[in-house]
């Protein structure tokens, strides 16, 4: 029963890996571009919701919904500026375009904000049931990831935009010839995929300090989880999150905690090795 | 001659180096300070001699010749960006305030008359290793630095050791305990705060002495060399000391999440929990050990409790113990130093802290003390030593046993461990009272506590 309380820590925080990871594998999917950025993007998020709480007192939650919305226009206007002329260069291109954003970020948040580490000092309690305490800021986390994959899903097969946003992503020429326009569609699927980021941040801040450093970690571990459930496959990012939360959460219960990254990225190797395609299967 | 015009030129050569060898030097060597002119003061006892047309612009004949007065160029490293800003902040608070302290009193006179200023010349390390070696040496070369003051942290100030005993330059460390970088060899390097094999075995005494049925201890401390060297001493000698050690596993530096570890420490059930690293993760693991409600006995961890921003985690920071190097209400003075038969130096707590409240708006932490210390020792071994003479004032700090208001000072001379502090001795507070307005107390050493310890389960 006590490794219970390991696998539940782990697959909550394995939800906010997940909508972190969603961000970067939906602009794969939709651009084949790798989005070096994103790891400063979330590190936003956290500071977005940071600065909203402790100037004008807003809510978390609150913070977190303009934050996304912030997001989406962020992300929007960095395609216009870095992303749309190198979109259809190799992808070395798009790499070293979405680095550039990232030294850009990292240098203003460092100038701005420095690295000293902030934190959100904003509590939910937390419940207890058995060898089981689980922080309100981390469940309400994971409620919020799965509403926001939900609204995810619902957007991209329900709404017309959404299946702009597909169309382009399994053919541009043929949904060009069909009369989508793919340039702002594009936009739009980057601003979604930072929006992602951005509100992965916002979650993470309710419970972790943060610096403008900090996204670095997530950006990295959302790569694994993008490998392990699949390139360009948003609800396989999802399962990638749970899965790596969880590995997360149990190795420390049988080895030291510093073996996590170790294992970590034994895995990423494996995977890509052996299925590179992810567990989930990679965007059809 | 068949070659007259080599040989000439070899002549000529020869010549030229010989009468730039002998010329005059122009520049200061990298050892001798910056020298400046201090204002023209009265003379009292020269007379310059009296001339028949002075020059308008010329001082009056009654006027004495000006007072040397020379810069002492006092190089260190701040942690202005990175994980260790908090307590580097507030160091760099500290040594500055002596600096202003120490100039504005009309310096330090050295047995030639001139009398020693003190200039800082510092730059952002960002908390990193590798830009600490890079910026010392450039303090030590480029910006000729008279005497060097350690970054903050063990780690850090152990890389700057190499450049100041590598460069000749005498390095006074604080901020930075572990015990190793004293045991390498170096002549000029000279330690203020307690050395990390004694750093946390106080809590250990404390726990014995407070209650006798704990038994088990976890330890979980940061994977840096102060931590790992602070926790090893630790564990060590509560082993000797009967304990059970449960748990004794280190972190990575720049850990956030810390439910894995508290999982495993519930899972054992420890009776007390010791450990921490620095500021950020010591104040975050207290926050999650509090919401995740682990019922230890005894909480102690390093560096982070006796911070006074510490109290912003709230009631996650009651009963958790901390170690400090100073707090206001220790009790050192002149009569206390003169009971111990040994030379008192510098300002009292009260002074050093109205001082720093003045100056900052701030209550002073031990690093902020630490900071000031450094400046003081180097003082005080400057007045002894009655030049800025690198051999001269390191033979004055070797000798140096006083006490001051951050403690006993005295360094280990021996070759083994130069420069290791022998003296100085550590606290431990405990965060109290009611919510909402926590305060430190000291309980421990009984004799100079100011309130009894609190058991954090009633």
């Amino acid at each position: 029963m006590e490794i219970l309380a390991f696998v539940v820590d782990g697959l909550l925080l394995g939800f906010v890996y997940g909508i972190a990871a969603m961000g970067l594998t939906l602009i794969w999917g939709v651009m084949n571009v790798i989005n070096l950025s994103h790891g400063p993007i979330i590190a936003l998020g956290s500071f977005g919701v940071y600065l909203l709480f402790t100037s004008i007192g807003m809510n978390p939650y609150l913070a977190l919904v303009l934050v996304a919305i912030a997001g989406l226009l962020v992300g929007m206007l960095v395609y216009a500026i870095a992303i749309h002329r190198v979109i259809n260069a190799p992808h070395l291109s798009t790499l070293l375009a979405t680095f550039s954003i990232n030294m850009i970020i990292i240098g203003l948040g460092t100038a701005l904000f420095t690295t000293t580490p902030r934190t959100v000092n904003y509590s939910l309690g937390s419940l207890t049931a058995g060898p089981v305490t689980v922080l309100g800021t981390r469940l309400v986390a994971a409620l919020a990831a799965t509403l926001v994959t939900g609204l995810l899903y619902l957007f991209l097969y329900r709404t017309t935009l959404g299946k702009y946003v597909r169309a382009v992503a399994n053919n541009r020429s043929a949904a060009e010839l069909m009369g989508i326009p793919s340039s702002r569609i594009l936009a739009f699927s980057f601003g979604l995929g930072t929006m992602l980021a951005a509100i992965a941040g916002g979650l993470i801040a309710t419970f972790f300090p943060f610096t403008i450093l900090s996204g670095g970690v997530y950006e990295l571990k959302s790569f694994v989880i993008c490998v392990l459930g699949g390139l360009g496959n948003p609800l396989g990012a999802l399962a990638g999150g749970l899965v790596l939360g969880a590995i997360e959460g149990i190795i420390p219960k049988f080895l030291p905690t510093t073996w996590v990254p170790v294992l970590e990225f034994l895995l990423f190797i494996i995977i890509l090795l052996v299925r590179p395609s992810g567990l989930f299967g990679a965007k059809k | 001659m068949k070659r007259p015009f080599p040989l000439l030129f070899s002549i000529l050569i020869i010549a030229s180096l010989l009468l730039a060898a002998c010329a005059p030097q122009a520049t200061p060597t990298p050892e001798q300070p910056v020298v400046t002119q201090a204002p023209a003061q009265p003379a009292v006892t020269e007379q310059p001699p009296p001339t028949e047309q002075p020059a308008p612009t010329e001082p009056p004949p009654t006027e004495k010749p000006a007072a040397k007065e020379v810069v002492a160029l006092i190089g260190f490293t701040a942690s202005q960006t990175g994980n260790l800003n908090v307590e580097s902040t507030r160091q760099i608070n500290g040594l500055n305030l002596w600096m202003k302290t120490v100039n504005d009193a009309g310096g330090v006179k050295l047995s030639d008359g001139s009398v020693v200023k003190f200039e800082a010349k510092f730059y952002d390390d960002e908390s990193n290793k590798d830009r600490v070696q890079e910026l010392y040496t450039r303090l030590a070369t480029e910006d000729n630095a008279t005497f060097l003051i350690s970054p903050y942290s063990s780690g850090l100030a152990d890389a700057a050791a190499v450049i100041a005993e590598q460069y000749g330059k005498i390095m006074i460390t604080t901020g930075a305990a572990s015990d190793s970088t004293y045991k390498k060899g170096y002549t000029l390097v000279f330690q203020s705060y307690t050395p990390a094999s004694k750093y946390l075995t106080g809590a250990a005494d404390l726990l014995a002495a407070t209650d006798p049925s704990v038994k088990k201890i976890a330890i979980a401390h940061e994977n840096d060399k102060f931590s790992t060297d602070v926790c090893t001493a630790l564990k060590d000698y509560a082993e000797a000391k009967g304990y059970e050690v449960v748990l004794f596993e280190g972190y990575d530096t720049g850990t956030t999440d810390f439910a894995p570890l508290i999982n495993k420490i519930q899972g054992l059930a420890p009776d007390a929990i010791m450990g921490g690293g620095h500021f950020q993760d010591g104040s975050t693991l207290a926050k999650q050990i509090f919401e995740k409600k682990v019922p230890a006995k005894f909480i102690s961890l390093l560096v982070a409790p006796p911070e006074p921003s510490f109290a912003e985690i709230g009631d996650a920071a009651l009963s958790i113990i901390g170690p400090s190097q100073w707090e206001p209400l220790a009790k050192f003075s002149a009569e206390s130093a003169q009971a111990a038969g040994v030379d008192w130096f510098g300002p009292s707590s009260q002074e050093f802290t109205d001082a720093y409240m003045a100056a900052y708006t701030e209550e002073p932490s031990y690093h902020a003390a630490g900071g000031y210390i450094a400046g003081l020792l180097l003082q005080k071994a400057i007045e002894q030593a009655g030049s800025l003479d690198i051999e001269a004032v390191k033979s004055a700090l070797d000798s140096l046993d006083l006490l001051t208001f951050f403690g006993a000072i005295k360094f280990d001379t021996s070759a083994e461990a130069h420069g290791l502090q022998l003296g100085h001795s550590m606290v431990y507070i405990q965060w109290q009272g009611e919510s909402g307005s926590l305060k430190k107390q000291v309980v421990w050493p009984k004799e100079g506590s100011s309130a009894e310890l609190l058991d954090p389960r009633k």
